[in-house]
Formats: C-alpha cells, structure tokens, sequence
C-alpha cells in the first residue's frame, strides 16, 4: 500500500467515525421533522398519543380497552389515537411520566395524572393549564361536574390542569362467607379501631392458618397505595392531618401519629397482617385483590372502592359472585369519635403536557372522551367512582354493585394536602410504614419522619405536636 | 485503543499524526464519559428535582447535597451494606470460589473442564435480569428451595426476608464467579510446571506449593481481578432490586439501591447524582489501594 492510499485510507476511516458518533442524533431531528408534517396543514393523518399505566394486564387492561374503544368511535377520522402506556409499579409511574414530560421527543400528547402529583408536575411545569379551554366547554360549566372534583385538578396557583375522570373512596372489605363461619356479623360496621382488630384476632383464631385475617399495604414498592389506603386513612381517622390549613405547616410529630403508626406495629405484631414477603413488594395490591380476597384466603382488606373494577366480566380477575360474598365497611375513627368513619378520596385526571405536540387536538378528544357516555363506560369497567353529576344519577352506573355505598362514603371525604412537596412525603410516609411493619418502633419511626420532611419542606414549614 | 496507534509505528511519526489517530476514541472519551462525570459533578451542587417547583427552577445550593448526605443516617447504613455485599460476594465469594474452581479444575481431563467449566460459566452469561428472577424464584416463599427442605421435612424459611442480605450476596457469586474462574485459569496455566515439580523433589507439600508458589506467582492477577470484580460489585443494581428492592425495611439497600430511591423514588435528582459521586469516590479509593498493594 503506498504512503497516500492509506492517508487516504485513514481519512475515510476517521470521516466514518465521526458520523457514527453524530448519527443518532441527526436522526432523531429527522424523525422530529417527519412528524411535525402533519402540523403544517398537510392531509397527513394526525396521530395523538395517550399514555397511562399498564399494571402488567397489556391488551385486557381497562384503560387500554376504554381507549380503543373510545378512538374507534372518535367523529374525527383525521385523527389517530394511539394508546402509549408505561408498564410500571405505581411507584415507578409518576418518575417515568415525569422524565417523559420533560421532553418534547418523549412527552406525548394527553396523559392520566394521578391528583396527588397533579400539582407537583403543574409547579414543574409539565403540564399546560387548561383554564381558557375548559371555560368553552358547556359540560364543564353548566354543573355536569361535581364542582367538589375541580378541587383536585385546582393547582396550588388556582389554575386547571386537568379534567377529572374518576375518584374513589376508601373502607373496609371483608369476606362475608369468612365472617360467618367464624361468628362475626354478615353485616359488619365496625365502631372504632379496636372492633376491627377484634374481628381480626378471631378471623386468626378460627378461620384456619392459610387465611390472612386483614390486609393493608404496607410497603414502600406499593408507594402512593401504602400512604393513602393505610396511613392516611388511619391518621385521619385519628383527627390529625397531614398538613396543617391555617398555619400552613407540616405536621411532624403529633399523637395521631403514633396511633397510627402502633396501629401497624399490632397488626404485625400479632401476625394479623400478611406475610411480609407478600405485602412489602411491587404487587402487594394486585395480589390482595386479585387473588386472596376472591380465593377466601382474605378476612379484611383495607382498600379502595376500585377494586370491584377487577371482578367484573373482563376484569383481571372476573368473579362473578363477588356482589354477595364481599362487604364494604366504612372505616371507623380509631374511637369511634365524630364523624364515625373516615375515606379518603383522590382519582386520576386527564392532562395535557406542555411539551404536547397536538395540543388542541389533544383537547378536543378529551372533550368527546369524557362526555357523560364515555366517562359512565370507564367508571363502570375501571369500579371508580364519578365525577360527573349526570353519571352519578344513570340507572347503568347507580345500580351497580357498591356504588351507592362508596358514594355515600364520599360525604365525610378528606383530601390529599394539595401542595407541591406533598409526592415527596408521601414517600417518606411510605419508609415510615415500612420501617414499623419491619419491627422499628411507632416512635422512631416517627423521629425519622419528622428529620426527613423538614429536610424536605424546611425548618419554617414544619409543626409538632 | 492504543493498539490503534501502536499497530503502524514503523517508521517515526509526528505528535500530530498520533494525536489525529487518537481522536475518534478522545471524542468518544469525552462525550461519554467525561461530560457526563463533569456535568454530575455540576448537578449535585443543584436542588434538581423531578417533579415540583425544583425541576422549572434549577437552584445553586451549594455543599447542602453533601451535608445533608453526611446527616442522612440511610447514607451511613448503606454504605455499610455495600461493604457487606462487596466482601460478602466480590472479595470472599466470587474471588475465592473462582479460585477454587480454578485450581480444582487444573491438570483435570479435558471432558471434566469442559462440563464444570460450562456450567458455572452458565451463571454468567445470563442477563443480570434474568439471573435475579431465576434467584427469586429460588428464594422466594414457594420457591425452589423451600420445595427441596420442606420435603425433608424442614420448616419453610422466607429466605428473602429472614437473610435478605444472604440471598442477594448468593446470588451475585452464582452471577459473577465465572469471571474469576476464567481470569485464574488462565494464569494458573501460566505457572511453570518445572517450579511446582522442584517443589515436589524438594520435599514441599501440596499446600506449601499452594501458599508458597502458586499464588505468590499469580499475585498481580489476584490484585488485578480483585480490582475488576469489586469495581464490578459496587455498581450492582438490577440483581438487587429485582430481588429484594433494597428491602425489607433498608436491609439490602446498598448504595445504588439507595441512589435510585432519592433519584426516582423521592424525585431528588440533584441529591441522588451527590451519592453518585460519593460511589465513584469509594471506587477509586479501593482501585487505589489495590493498585498500590499490587506494587508492594
């Protein structure tokens, strides 16, 4: 080879190198190019893309199947809708959809937000606010919407973010056909705490060794699940609060929050709970709902109203006689103090990104999909509850199964504090949880709690009781 | 990569000519892994978040990362957990086993090296994934392994939340052990025969030949692979999370365990990127006093 071919030679060699190294991202400009076609007013088909979380059921999952249904029966036949789920634990979803809504490659153009994080993603930024929109709407302005449910989608700067689809309410369920044959009442409203760990000790007692007397999710892989459906629920059965209103604080020691809190530790110590390896892991909840509580290996699960979504025809876990063999209880205060019972309500939003590329044909899906007929479908499916007023009196939605139960439980409803710190507590109340289900003490644990959120909200924004 | 540059030095080039060959992997080194560390460095410095006021208002704050680092009682535990999981799996485990595996399978007929050989080499080319799900399922409740003692009649143990720490340190060695095994084959190999068969004339025994030659000879590729495997174990996430997630409570939450959790769990990225660092800094700390015991 002479001197020049192979100057040549290496070159051409380093000449490839580079565009190997720039390839990628000459490419995804291409790829950005070709899809912003459709926005410059050519034919081309609009494709939108939503995206929620896929719990693992893929194709049969409720929301995937609402959706198709729904685009198939969209007027508009210039637009595609394309359903872009995130398959995640509960916990990993919000981290997911955040890093998705940070980018416009990433962000897709309508996305179900949980009210909890509602307000954290809109203060980031993420989402666009929907105030101008809304207002246009007629459904929205003339009652169609429980005006309560707006609260949820209210950020903490009084802008909309979103449009409701659901809400829930949380109790007790409990197995009728176990309550029977170990004595307790077939129609059981517990009065206060010690009532409900009464009826799990003989559950224990007389229901035989493969049966788990009561079941609250207790483990930090269930994230958002353990914070509301066991801790809140307990704190605010207490009388205590998250977040202190009027001062605008943290409440970071209280006694509320060791009763809560000792609640757990007796419920472990006594071996009332499920096994730790079956509670403290990413599908806890799905294996509750789906797998104890239909099988009768389940006295009492404390959970939300949804769960009923799974028994339906078509459900993950269809079981037909769920109506007769399973109750709902309201959940005591731990007394049985004022107002009696206690739920805590949240549901799941429909946003749009402000990193969306179709936001107005985002906007006017969303309009025809959460009309009063798509919206009573996905309820029904899903077992949530509406947020719609002209829903909520439909024979098709009130005469299903526990539904007027749930809604009646809505009356004495507490909400997550909508602030923007509040997802990062959550999961420091989730570490607490943990930690006292694992063996450490209500009160350190709770000395733990108070460090990290007043690393989390600051020394001026905490309170202690 | 510097293999590039040697292959054609017949005849004496300019500085230019080298570094103009070096510049497609200087380029690479740069974009991947340089900027990335610089622009860590940068990020725990800041209150970058996920979610929440944090992540529009990108905030300077100083050495609050680390402070809050050196306070966070979590640090300190898993800190200590990835010094039990390191020692427990990459030191005694996966050294030690390998080198075992290696020495037994020496001067062994063909046929036996190939088998034993295959299968713990096996281990190791499964994905990490799928390894951790294959040892879940040995550990788990109705696992494989509590099948196996429940029919000798042995209570069942929940193995993942009695000695969680256990079963992921196992499962590393069964992952990782063929590395070494590989490594200490070949220097094993490497040891001249006549030394040992000197050895032998002279009266030693077989584990004076053991302690006194053979692993004096091969000392460096012990420092060497000790480098490499624990380098390796100190970045170890999936295996962990996919089997025990850091639990129950923070009993295996070893620290890139503990660093997604700030990162995605409690969306503090600029805190999570802070521990980041504080890994890379132990990593450099044990590569350094290897390094130097090698030279002693």
């Amino acid at each position: 080879m002479t001197s020049r071919t192979r100057k040549l030679l290496s070159l051409s060699t380093a000449v490839l190198c580079a565009f190997m190294l720039f390839g990628c991202s000459s490419t995804k400009e291409n790829a950005g190019e070709s899809g912003n076609q459709g926005d410059g007013g050519s034919k081309a088909k609009k494709t939108i893309t939503i995206t929620y979380r896929d719990d693992g059921t893929g194709s049969n999952g409720t929301l995937f199947k609402w959706i198709t249904d729904v685009a198939s029966r969209y007027p508009n036949k210039d637009v595609e809708v394309k359903p872009t789920p995130i398959q995640a634990s509960e916990g990993d979803y919000f981290a997911k959809i955040a890093l998705a809504l940070k980018s416009k490659d990433t962000a897709p153009d309508i996305v179900t937000e949980d009210t909890f994080i509602l307000n954290a993603d809109a203060s980031a930024g993420y989402l666009e606010p929907l105030d101008d929109k809304v207002k246009a709407w007629e459904d929205w302005s003339n009652g169609s919407f429980i005006e309560a449910m707006k609260k949820g989608v209210t950020a903490s700067d009084g802008k909309i973010y979103g449009v409701p689809y659901n809400t829930d309410s949380r109790g007790l369920w409990y197995n009728k056909q176990i309550f029977k044959q170990v004595g307790l009442p077939e129609e059981w409203q517990p009065k206060n705490w010690d009532e409900v760990l009464s009826a799990a000790r003989t559950i224990k007692e007389k229901a035989g060794s493969d049966v788990v007397p009561i079941w609250m999710n207790m483990g930090k892989a269930t994230g958002e699940a353990t914070s509301m459906q066991t801790y809140e629920m307990l704190l605010y059965g207490t009388g205590e609060r998250l977040y202190d209103d009027a001062s605008g604080k943290w409440i970071t020691k209280s006694q509320g929050i060791t009763d809560a809190l000792s609640f757990i530790e007796t419920i472990n110590k006594e071996k009332l709970g499920p096994p730790l390896s079956k509670v403290l892991n990413g599908q806890a909840g799905n294996n509750s709902t789906r797998e104890y509580l239909p099988k009768g290996k389940l006295g009492i699960s404390l959970d939300g109203s949804w769960i009923t979504g799974n028994y339906l025809e078509g459900g993950a876990a269809p079981w037909p006689e769920y109506k007769d063999v399973l109750g709902f209880a309201p959940m005591p205060t731990n007394k049985g103090q004022a107002p009696g019972s206690i739920t805590l309500a949240g549901g799941w939003a429909l946003s749009i990104p402000s990193n969306a590329q179709h936001k107005d044909e985002a906007w006017d899906f969303i309009k025809f999909a959460l009309n009063k007929e798509n919206t009573q479908k996905l309820v029904v499916s899903s077992g949530n509850i509406t947020v719609r007023a002209d829903v909520a009196k439909d024979p098709g939605y009130s005469g299903m199964p526990f539904y007027q139960i749930a809604t009646d439980y809505l009356k004495n409803a507490e909400f997550r504090p909508a602030q923007d710190k509040y997802p990062e507590v959550s999961t420091q109340i989730q570490t607490m949880v943990e930690s006292v289900a694992t063996g450490m003490s209500p009160a350190d644990a709770m000395n733990k709690y108070a460090t990290d959120v007043t690393r989390i909200v600051g020394q001026d924004h905490i309170l202690e009781k | 990569m510097s293999s590039l540059a040697v292959a054609p030095a017949h005849k004496k080039r300019s500085t230019y000519t080298w570094l103009f060959y070096l510049l497609p992997s200087i380029a690479i080194m740069l974009v991947f892994f340089i900027y990335p560390i610089l622009l860590t460095f940068f990020y725990s410095f800041t209150n970058l978040a996920l979610t929440g006021e944090a992540a529009k208002a990108l905030k300077f704050i100083g050495i609050d990362n680390y402070v809050r680092m050196f306070q966070d009682p979590t640090v300190r535990i898993s800190i200590w957990n990835t010094l039990v999981f390191l020692i427990g799996s990459a030191v005694i485990g996966q050294q030690v086993l390998g080198f075992l595996i290696a020495l037994l399978m020496k001067h062994k007929n063909k046929m036996f090296r190939r088998v034993v050989g295959t299968i713990v080499l096996a281990g190791w080319v499964t994905p990490e994934i799928v390894c951790a799900l294959c040892l879940y399922s040995f550990f788990g409740d109705e696992g494989t392994l509590n099948a196996i003692i429940s029919f000798f009649g042995i209570p069942e143990v929940t193995w993942l939340f009695t000695v969680p720490m256990l079963t992921v340190i196992i499962a590393n060695i069964w992952h990782g052990t063929a590395f070494s095994m590989l490594v200490f084959q070949a220097a094993l190999d490497d040891v001249p025969t006549e030394i040992e068969e000197a050895a032998v004339v002279d009266g030693a025994s077989k584990w004076q030949i053991l302690f006194r030659i053979t692993i004096p000879y091969i000392r460096e590729t012990i420092t060497t692979n000790m480098m490499l495997v624990t380098l390796q174990t100190l970045g170890v996430f999936g295996l962990i999370y996919a089997m025990t997630g850091g639990g129950p409570g923070t009993s295996t939450t070893t620290m890139p365990i503990f660093m997604y959790n700030q990162a995605f769990v409690n969306y503090q990225l600029g805190y999570g990127t802070a521990i980041s660092l504080l890994l890379l800094l132990i990593g450099i700390v044990l590569s350094l006093f290897y390094i130097r015991s090698m030279k002693e």
